[in-house]
């Protein structure tokens, strides 16, 4: 896909959100919260370039959102707790990169979703610590200092999100477009050829991993902030199959890809839950599918061929 | 060659041995290869020639015995570390990037050679696509440049793999059948082009062949493997002409 | 220690007995999902769903015959009814109609694939059995307490979960290896196991087996759920617990390892009720634990066998 169109899209989308968390505010909401999961999902992206699926990542984001809600009441400060989100999501990344970057495939996948398991039930179980299945309000924050009015401070969190996702998609975009990211497509089609030309494997994708567990954390942290609540339930292994699943919606084609899908799947669910409240993971479910089966490109993949079509 | 001092081997193999169950690939290999020659490995199938490679590469550990490249060891490094050393390895079946382009493939191999780990600036900046672009020049790919990896024909993936190997700028180059799979129309062309790159670059090289044309037109030197030892090796016209080998070696060839 | 012993030995023997129980109905469902593995090479990530419902069906069937008058006896057929009913219903159109469509694809879009049906079977059982507990023990209570003398002491435990859960947990294990090793049909399961390719080159129809193979698990996993049932009250979210720790108990072992999924699910099942009664907060860790810990030495598992790449 050329340059200037992504580019160009990516301002017309961002415009768009902006426009619609104005003109109806109660979505505002919704679009923070799927501009953060866009972040992370962004992340799962760069794995996925790799070949690889994490079904575990929802831990890092689990980091992020926790990091924010223990320190919020000592440090209220949003501008310092974002980047420690970040910072501890990244940490964890580095320990658990360690060792998943030595596996390929399923048990990439599965190793990912042991390991978030131990951190939810850790959140779950240490209820002196978490409030265990309760979980945590996040304490009132300020903003460089300041405690703007809630309306504000719901527009602050929407343009930090809106800001992040701008700022990690043209990271990512140059991070695929280098010789690193280049690699790390290779590990997916000829890991061999790698080793053979001197590069390490291994590290391609352990830095990849970290980064990934960076955005993650950065989500977290906006997630926290943004819903003032976070459970367990953020680390659940359902969680990370989740922003597998936007990754795939969304299509992983492009760093717009994720935007797209978190976009697309948070109305989904806000509309799905509102009119069946009993079956709207069912409908999530039939989207996926329908979108593997029918549609392998995801959202982009489809707006991308619509262009191609035109051009 | 000068003939004042005696030239020391690049590469230098003793007693190598490795054994897969009871099937013995490696049974006492002695070899020194020495710098500037282009060496054929012959032999039939399952004679141990590929194992050779593996050995010498770092994708298999011998047994026992001693690699010994430039007067170091190479025993216990792993594929990459020999790779830095100077050792470059094309494979059998071409193992390039199928989902990237053959100047992709290219500009890999050549940022690798460089250190890779730059995670912002392109990987087709000028410098490298201007090397990029001269390599599969030379190798006469510049026309597929474009191309998917996967959409060559099998001429021009192995020629692709084998850029990828010299993209590294290797001193020792080690070909796994660089002709197999080659259309019998193009391979001379292919191997004339191969040899006139390598001898350009200065590279030695040790490549594994069925085809006995080739052989007898390009190689310097023949080593003949059988069971898993070297049963002649000497220049092209004396060992292909040893009747033993013909019988024991060649004649089987041309049945399997 | 022998303090130590005075003092726990007795907690220590419920821990053992309960793992028991508990390694014989884990076994069951891994081992349908490493069959599965074996002949599709698709993880099921379903495969916890089939379990539920197969535990809800048998449950169901159970409570209607004994609201009809029949004996308690009877809920012991509730049980093979349920595991076959659900593997004939579910089994063949999830094979046929999503499975298919994906083998052969990466592993990323094989495990989503099998995500989405994760996401529908869930909200169909939720749809059916709603979200309040569903419980019918009738099975166990049938054949009442036995007390196993351990040391001085005695430990009533009961007699469902010492003699028919373990027993039949040897009881598959015997006729699986049996059937795999003795019939044709297994043979023929065991050569598309290991060379797809070439067991269709040979004439045999790998359509037909991976139907069987498909069928057969999902009947296994329900056979397990439905074994499970009258040992607890079932509430949603249960398939989602049982994949993760099946997925730990095959990763221990080895993919697509039959004996070895006997071994490590004794191995897990003993360590999680240990942690039950001596360390609860870690119940949900231990097996993890274990999985990650048997990886770090074995990166294959317990019995895998390394893959090399011929280059």
């Amino acid at each position: 896909m050329n340059r200037p169109l992504e580019a160009g899209l990516a301002v017309l989308g961002a415009a768009a959100l902006v426009l619609v968390a104005w003109a109806a505010p109660w979505l505002k909401f919704v679009l923070t919260l799927a501009l953060a999961k866009g972040i992370a999902v962004l992340g799962i992206l760069l794995l996925l370039r790799a070949g690889q699926v994490s079904f575990g990542h929802a831990m890092f984001l689990a980091t992020g959102a926790y990091t924010v809600a223990f320190l919020a009441p000592e440090m209220p400060e949003a501008l310092l707790l974002l980047p420690l989100g970040a910072l501890f999501g990244t940490a964890l990344g580095l320990v658990v990169g360690l060792f998943v970057a030595r596996y390929r495939d399923i048990f990439f996948g599965m190793l990912n979703l042991a390991l978030s398991m131990v951190l939810y039930s850790l959140l779950e179980k240490l209820y002196a610590l978490t409030k265990g299945t309760d979980g945590i309000r996040v304490a009132g924050l300020t903003f460089a200092g300041a405690q703007p009015a809630r309306e504000i401070q719901e527009w602050i969190m929407f343009a930090l999100a809106l800001g992040l996702a701008l700022g990690f998609g043209l990271l990512v975009r140059a991070y695929l477009g280098s010789p690193m990211g280049q690699a790390l497509a290779g590990i997916k089609t000829r890991e061999t050829r790698l080793e053979f030309m001197g590069v390490p494997a291994r590290r391609v994708l352990l830095f990849a991993y970290v980064l990934s567990a960076c955005m993650g954390g950065t989500a977290g942290a906006l997630v926290a902030m943004t819903s003032r609540h976070v459970t367990p339930q953020l680390a659940y292994w359902t969680s990370s199959g989740e922003l597998v699943f936007i990754a795939i919606l969304g299509g992983a084609g492009s760093a717009l890809g994720p935007f797209l899908g978190a976009v697309a799947f948070e109305l989904v669910r806000v509309y799905a839950a509102a009119q069946v409240a009993d079956a709207w993971q069912m409908i999530l479910g039939g989207v996926l599918l329908a979108v593997i089966l029918f549609a392998p490109g995801g959202v982009w993949g489809i707006l991308a061929a619509r262009f191609k079509a035109r051009a | 060659m000068s003939a004042t001092a005696p030239l020391r081997p690049l590469l230098s193999a003793r007693s190598l041995r490795l054994a897969f169950g009871g099937v013995k690939a490696a049974d006492g290999i002695d070899l020194d290869v020495m710098p500037g020659e282009f060496l054929a490995i012959i032999g039939p199938n399952g004679a141990g020639k590929t194992t050779f490679i593996n050995m010498t590469t770092g994708y298999l550990r011998p047994q026992g015995g001693s690699i010994d490249y430039e007067g170091r060891s190479l025993l216990g490094l792993r594929p990459r570390a020999i790779v830095r050393r100077g050792i470059g390895r094309s494979f059998q079946l071409p193992q390039l990037f199928t989902e990237h382009t053959v100047l992709e493939n290219a500009a890999l191999a050549i940022a690798a050679r460089a250190g890779l780990w730059s995670p912002l600036t392109p990987l087709l900046r000028p410098g490298w696509r201007a090397e990029a672009e001269a390599l599969l020049d030379r190798f006469g790919l510049g026309a597929v440049a474009g191309a998917r990896a996967d959409a060559l024909n099998e001429g021009a993936r192995k020629l692709a793999d084998i850029a990828m190997a010299v993209a590294l700028n290797p001193r020792l180059l080690l070909m796994d059948e660089p002709t197999s799979g080659v259309a019998a129309s193009e391979k001379m062309g292919v191997v004339e082009t191969l040899v006139r790159v390598l001898r350009q670059a200065g590279v030695t090289a040790v490549f594994v062949e069925h085809d006995m044309d080739v052989v007898a037109r390009f190689a310097d030197r023949v080593a003949v493997w059988s069971q898993g030892r070297i049963v002649a090796l000497g220049p092209p016209q004396q060992v292909l002409a040893d009747p033993v080998v013909r019988r024991e070696v060649i004649g089987i060839e041309a049945h399997a | 220690m022998t303090a130590w012993f005075t003092d726990n030995g007795l907690l220590l023997g419920l821990a053992l007995l309960d793992g028991l129980a508990y390694a014989a109905l884990v076994f069951m469902v891994a081992v349908g999902l490493n069959l599965v593995f074996g002949v599709l090479r698709i993880v099921n990530v379903a495969h916890g769903s089939l379990f539920a419902i197969g535990a809800y069906t048998a449950a169901s069937i159970g409570l209607f015959l004994a609201a009809h008058g029949l004996p308690p006896v009877a809920s012991y057929g509730a049980l093979l009814l349920a595991a076959v009913l659900v593997g004939a219903v579910l089994g063949p159109p999830i094979e046929r109609l999503v499975l298919r469509r994906v083998y052969g694809h990466e592993d990323a879009l094989q495990l989503l694939v099998t995500f989405a049906l994760f996401m529908i079977l869930e909200d169909v059982q939720k749809l059916v059995w709603g979200v309040q507990p569903v419980a019918n023990d009738a099975p166990m209570k049938y054949l009442g307490t036995v007390d196993v003398p351990f040391g001085e002491d005695v430990i009533p435990f009961t007699a469902y979960q010492l003699f028919v859960l373990p027993g039949l947990a040897v009881l598959t294990l015997a006729g699986l290896a049996w059937f795999l090793r003795r019939t044709l049909t297994g043979r023929v399961i065991v050569a598309v196991t290991t060379d797809k390719e070439a067991a269709m080159a040979m004439g045999i129809d790998a359509t037909r087996v991976t139907l069987l193979t498909f069928t057969f698990g999902a009947a296994l996993a329900a056979f397990g759920g439905a074994l499970a049932s009258p040992t607890t009250s079932l509430v949603p979210g249960v398939g989602a617990q049982t994949i993760v720790l099946s997925f730990a108990v095959v990763a221990t072992a080895g993919l697509g390892q039959i004996e070895g999924a006997a071994v490590s699910a004794l191995l897990i099942g003993l360590g999680r009720s240990v942690a039950v009664y001596f360390a609860p907060e870690f119940e949900v860790v231990v097996p993890y634990i274990i999985m990650v810990a048997v990886l770090l030495v074995r990166p294959q598992g317990l019995f895998g066998v390394p893959e090399t790449r011929r280059v």
